[in-house]
């Protein structure tokens, strides 16, 4: 490459770049909140108290944010493979659809076991959802992204017909299951920390977000600690260098995207598990795309992915305030600077590479002289 | 008789339906086989549905509308162009951006300029492309067969799928007959040979995605204009990623894609039709099921299950002189 001649250190490329790309970013959204007729400054203010001036506001938060470091891992861990996997969505939706049978199987006979094969059937019919599109690129060469977008339409399409189907409640008109028998649900922290002898506020965070943070931690061991993750990457680097080493590419493409669908497929622990306590149809509301911008603005690194989570969860908690308080804004408001963050964070990374490198050149050659 | 009558409705609805389906799909058509890998069909139909539909209701002219509708759609086009060619970004995240900040913009700016909870003002006839009564539809009308096929399939449509009929072998003229189409062909195909005969492959790519605006514009203009009276809330609901689907199952070829674009147009109208109908030895067919099946369909294809497909080599891949 032309322009990565002379290299940016770490922090830099790591916490400067991606800071300008935000700014960039939440510059456009303030032209438009100007635009509209209110103060930005003032919606940034309001944002950030709604997201962490009161204790309900930060469970909610982290509520969101826990769904969405679940769906940026998922997205992290196939783009190390090289793959882009825009199917969290759809393999959010059949997660919690194998949640949700899971519960119902065995919610009567012991809640704890129920929540235990709960969690794995999440994981399991994520996983299972994204290997078919998986198995289709690695065997058939068709285009991981054109099926998985396929694959969301099919979940969908088969969520909504189980949910008026089969797993209707009784009775109901609503697109949703009953409810999850008594006991089978993910314990809210603030009764977690009530034992404990903290006091706080009442919110839907819950059990789901350590577990989030587990599986990051997770995420970080498998791609940088072990061998497995070393090859998963080697894949995505350099599909040519692999197949020399002797590495499995097709193998690695369908793993990577089965952990990749695994994962994202749990992020039904904390809406379903955690907070609905039935499930919904179409529950999952974006939150498989915003872990798109969740990795990108975390650099496809754990840690990141977790403070960029936190960020977007700030966002949608604060964005919902900010709606009661300004009359002409509305969590729209929130989708489209989403959107921009994943233009400026993901789609043009590179604008302010070249323009800091060389900034940063000539301060190093002073800084010879 | 029954049976007749059902044939004409759904081919009527078909032709409908299909209309902006073909559009999109010609747009994503064109900006692939340049080379440029548009997943942002969606985001820039529902802009121009959103411009199309404010501008007519604010001015009371369908044209003014398609006009603000085409342009709308040409800047999400050329941004989409200027990350893709300049900032050699990855354009599928450039795409999903656009389709989510749109989605975002449309209901803030309509909340914004007529306060109706995301919508725009309902549409009078005279503010947007109605049904159009072709010349002696109603005198043929009660002749069997060529009054059902003229004056209630052929007759009765609005401008912009009249226009699209135009548009197809335009599209297909304009690829396979001309220079530039050629050209832009070959951009898609092999950039390195169009940058050594000394054209600008750049300039090949931006152009080809202001093609693909203009069509996305037209759909989005028809989608608020002429099939509805008025933008609503994703308006769009998916037909940009079903565009994208037809066009792989088309093959990257505009004749194919328009009879994709049919079919899964003539699949939606039929599931209009058999909603709580029992077919004989299957019984009620779900809804859920009528729509899965274009993207099944797709999906199939695209395991090349059915023939060999090639998409054109170069798509998605950022061209650099110096390599």
């Amino acid at each position: 490459m032309a322009s990565g001649s002379q290299k940016l250190p770490a922090w830099a490329d790591n916490i400067l770049l991606p800071a300008l790309n935000l700014l960039a970013a939440f510059l456009v959204s303030g032209l438009v909140i100007w635009g509209l007729g209110e103060d930005p400054f003032l919606a940034m203010s309001l944002i950030w108290d709604g997201a962490f001036g009161f204790e309900e506001g930060i469970s909610y938060t982290f509520y969101y944010a826990t769904n969405f470091i679940f769906t940026g891992l998922a997205v992290s861990i196939a783009f190390h493979a090289g793959h882009f996997n825009i199917g969290g969505e759809g393999q959010a939706m059949i997660g919690g659809l194998g949640l949700t049978l899971a519960v119902f199987m065995i919610g009567d006979v012991s809640p704890f076991l129920a929540v235990l094969f709960a969690i794995i059937g999440a994981a399991l019919f994520g996983a299972a959802w994204a290997y078919i599109p998986a198995y289709l690129q690695a065997k058939r060469g068709s285009h991981i992204v054109i099926t998985t977008i396929m694959f969301n339409f099919i979940a969908s399409a088969l969520l909504a017909y189980m949910l008026v189907g089969p797993l209707q409640r009784p009775g109901g008109q609503m697109p949703e299951s009953r409810d999850f028998p008594e006991g089978t649900a993910l314990t809210p922290l603030h009764e977690l920390f009530g034992s404990l002898g903290i006091m706080f506020e009442e919110g839907p965070m819950n059990v789901s977000l350590l577990i989030a943070i587990v599986c990051a931690i997770g995420v970080w061991f498998l791609l940088w600690r072990t061998r497995f993750g070393y090859e998963l990457r080697v894949v995505g680097q350099n599909q040519g260098a692999a197949r020399f080493a002797g590495i499995s590419v097709s193998r690695m493409t369908i793993v990577a995207m089965m952990i990749s669908g695994a994962l994202a497929g749990m992020m039904g622990l904390n809406e379903l598990l955690g907070e609905q306590h039935r499930l919904l149809g179409n529950f999952t509301l974006g939150y498989g795309f915003v872990g798109i911008a969740v990795a990108f603005m975390g650099r496809n690194h754990p840690v990141g992915i977790i403070l960029a989570a936190v960020l977007f969860g700030a966002l949608y908690q604060g964005g919902a305030e900010l709606a009661f308080e300004m009359p002409s804004i509305t969590r729209d408001l929130i989708v489209m600077i989403q959107g921009l963050v994943i233009l400026f964070a993901g789609a043009m990374e590179h604008m302010f590479r070249k323009p800091l490198t060389a900034a940063f050149a000539r301060f190093s050659v002073r800084e010879a002289v | 008789m029954e049976f007749l009558a059902d044939l004409v409705l759904l081919t009527d609805s078909t032709l409908r339906i299909a209309t902006p389906l073909i559009l999109t799909a010609l747009a994503g058509l064109v900006a692939e086989r340049a080379g440029i890998v548009d997943i942002g069909l969606e985001g820039k139909m529902l802009a121009s549905a959103f411009a199309a539909g404010a501008t007519a209701a604010v001015t009371g002219s369908p044209w003014l509308g398609l006009l603000a509708g085409i342009l709308s759609s040409v800047v999400l086009a050329l941004l989409h162009a200027y990350v893709s060619i300049a900032q050699r970004g990855n354009q599928i995240v450039s795409g999903m951006a656009i389709n989510i900040a749109v989605a975002g913009a449309a209901p803030t700016l309509a909340n914004f300029w007529f306060r109706k909870g995301g919508q725009t003002p309902l549409l009078s006839d005279e503010s947007r492309f109605s049904a159009i009564t072709l010349p002696f539809a109603d005198t043929v009308a009660d002749v069997p067969l060529i009054g059902a096929l003229y004056s209630d399939i052929i007759s009765g449509h609005n401008l912009i799928t009249y226009l699209t009929v135009l548009i197809v072998p335009a599209v297909a003229w304009m690829l396979y007959k001309t220079r530039f189409g050629l050209r832009l062909r070959a951009v898609g195909e092999n950039p390195e040979a169009v940058d050594t005969a000394g054209i600008s492959v750049s300039a090949l790519r931006y152009q080809a995605m202001i093609i693909a605006g203009v069509l996305c514009g037209f759909a989005g203009t028809v989608l608020s204009t002429g099939l509805g009276a008025g933008f609503i809330r994703d308006m769009s609901a998916g037909k940009g990623y079903l565009a994208l689907a037809a066009m792989i199952f088309g093959k990257w070829k505009p004749v194919p894609t328009l009879l994709a674009c049919l079919l899964f147009g003539f699949v939606d109208a039929l599931q209009g039709r058999l909603q709580g109908i029992e077919l004989p030895l299957i019984g009620e067919i779900p809804v859920q099921f009528t729509i899965m099946l274009p993207y099944v369909l797709t999906v199939i294809i695209l395991a090349g299950f059915v023939g060999r497909i090639q998409a054109p080599r170069a798509s998605g891949i950022p061209y650099q002189k110096d390599r």
